[in-house]
């Protein structure tokens, strides 16, 4: 009687730190040529050869820093909320890194977000800041990332920490979608989003295909500081075991 | 069989009927925990006239918001007696060795908790508003939102307890845990009173208010729970 696996192997394998941090190792140089071409790439593209708008002029341009920050604060939320469960059901010790890893790069894309945001809205509204829905939907992303944080360097047991950040990280995660509509309903000005998955982007073709390519390149982005300060964790926590020190007797 | 079942339900009835005593019994023997936090809260409200200025007309349109923060702040300020002297005297453990579910017994005690603080802050709210000179008409509207917001809050704020109990500073690291949480609340309730000053309907943020109420309800002494379980195993 051959069982179902629906949980495929190399999920399981990713719960070794030894064959995680092996793992990373390959994937990280793909990565970051990627990241680099892509981020370059993206740049140049985004600041020289794409059209200005018609109203806004050339301060739109810092759209193409703004909303792949926006879209990565809140996609490592949801990365870090995903490995906070998985990390309480599983009892994955990488798991528990990924969430510890996630969470600072979260917050300071969600910071970045902010200030561009801050920097565009000053010429294009007149004032820094509005209690706008999204922005402040934000910053209280941003409050939810320092609470992760907080917590999980307030207690020193590291599994605890652990598994105590993955219970606030998925209360967080529940109450995303309420913060969100409860802002808006509240006080909308900001304009609706910029990508949607279902909708055609209501820019010229010109003008979206540059943010896609720094929205990858920011995921990308992601993918390798998440990958480092991962394998850092690995080594810090790993430093008693045989192969940890093997590695670092190598060097 | 029949009768299994029915000496099971009384069993949980009985559980939470004996742990909300208990607790009952224990706040009205520290009456300064009970008391303190209302203080807060009149302090609080008396600060808004001395530091922003005491025209009435400028109070007035204060008065559902600064009402309103200061029941969330009053509430977070107990929030931290909530597990720790349990914790402390070891029978928080006793609770989490015993075959009872954690799940009735972590409700009994928000729900009694909540008995002494959202409550009374709910009965002592006229009150603020007369002093920042909240129009009568927001008053009914100012209680109701306040009798279905407070247990959200209580129920909420009870996870971030349960979160840092183990912990020496617990207090400073609730609120920053559970404080960004509480905007919804805070967001339907004021708005619930300004509808009623201005003679809107109040239904639909009453309705919100109790939507999230049902969701707390139910999901919160879970996290709460779980959230005991790892404080205790360290």
């Amino acid at each position: 009687m051959a069982e179902k696996k629906w949980i495929p192997r190399w999920f399981y394998q990713l719960a070794s730190p030894r064959w995680c941090y092996q793992i990373t190792g390959k994937l990280l140089p793909w990565f970051m040529g990627t990241t680099l071409l892509l981020l370059l790439g993206g740049t140049v593209w985004a600041l020289l050869f794409a059209p200005a708008d018609y109203q806004q002029g050339n301060s739109f341009r810092i759209i193409y820093l703004h909303v792949p920050a926006a879209i990565l604060a809140q996609s490592a939320y949801m990365l870090m909320a995903v490995a906070g469960a998985v990390g309480l059901i599983w009892k994955m010790k990488v798991a528990d890194m990924v969430l510890k890893s996630a969470a600072p790069i979260g917050a300071s894309m969600a910071v970045l977000a902010l200030l561009t945001g801050a920097i565009w809205g000053k010429p294009t509204w007149g004032s820094w800041w509005v209690w706008d829905a999204r922005l402040t939907s934000m910053l209280i992303l941003f409050f939810l990332y320092l609470g992760v944080m907080a917590l999980n360097s307030a207690i020193e047991n590291e599994s605890t920490a652990a598994q105590a950040s993955a219970v606030l990280a998925l209360v967080g995660l529940v109450n995303i979608p309420i913060i969100k509509y409860s802002v808006e309903w509240w006080n909308t000005l900001h304009q609706p989003a910029t990508f949607t998955l279902t909708e055609k982007p209501a820019m010229p073709v010109e003008m979206w295909l540059p943010l896609l390519v720094m929205v990858i390149g920011f995921y990308c982005f992601f993918a390798v500081s998440l990958m480092q300060r991962l394998r850092n964790e690995i080594i810090w926590r790993e430093r008693r075991t045989g192969w940890v020190r093997e590695l670092l007797n190598k060097q | 069989m029949e009768m299994k079942t029915n000496s099971g339900q009384q069993g949980i009835g009985c559980l939470f009927v004996a742990t909300c005593r208990r607790e009952c019994l224990l706040s009205f023997r520290r009456k300064s925990d009970l008391v303190n936090p209302l203080i807060f809260f009149l302090m609080v409200a008396t600060l808004f006239p001395l530091g922003v200025s005491p025209d009435p007309g400028f109070l007035a349109q204060l008065a559902p918001g600064v009402v309103w923060v200061a029941a969330l702040l009053a509430t977070l300020l107990s929030m931290d007696a909530l597990f720790r002297s349990d914790y402390e005297d070891g029978s928080l453990e006793q609770l989490l060795l015993s075959p009872q579910p954690l799940f009735i017994v972590v409700l009994a005690k928000v729900v009694t908790h909540w008995m002494m603080t959202g409550l009374a802050l709910t009965l002592m709210a006229p009150l603020l508003g007369m002093m920042l000179f909240l129009p009568a008409e927001g008053v009914p509207g100012l209680m109701l939102s306040l009798l279905l917001g407070t247990p959200t809050l209580s129920l909420v704020g009870a996870i971030g307890a349960a979160l840092t109990v183990g912990l020496k500073k617990g207090g400073v690291l609730i609120s920053l845990l559970v404080l960004p949480l509480y905007i919804p609340v805070l967001i339907f309730g004021s708005s619930a009173v300004q509808a009623a000053v201005t003679g809107l309907p109040l239904g639909g943020y009453l309705a919100l208010l109790g939507a999230l109420l049902a969701l707390a309800l139910v999901l919160a002494p879970l996290a709460i729970s779980a959230a005991l379980r790892i404080s205790i195993s360290s």
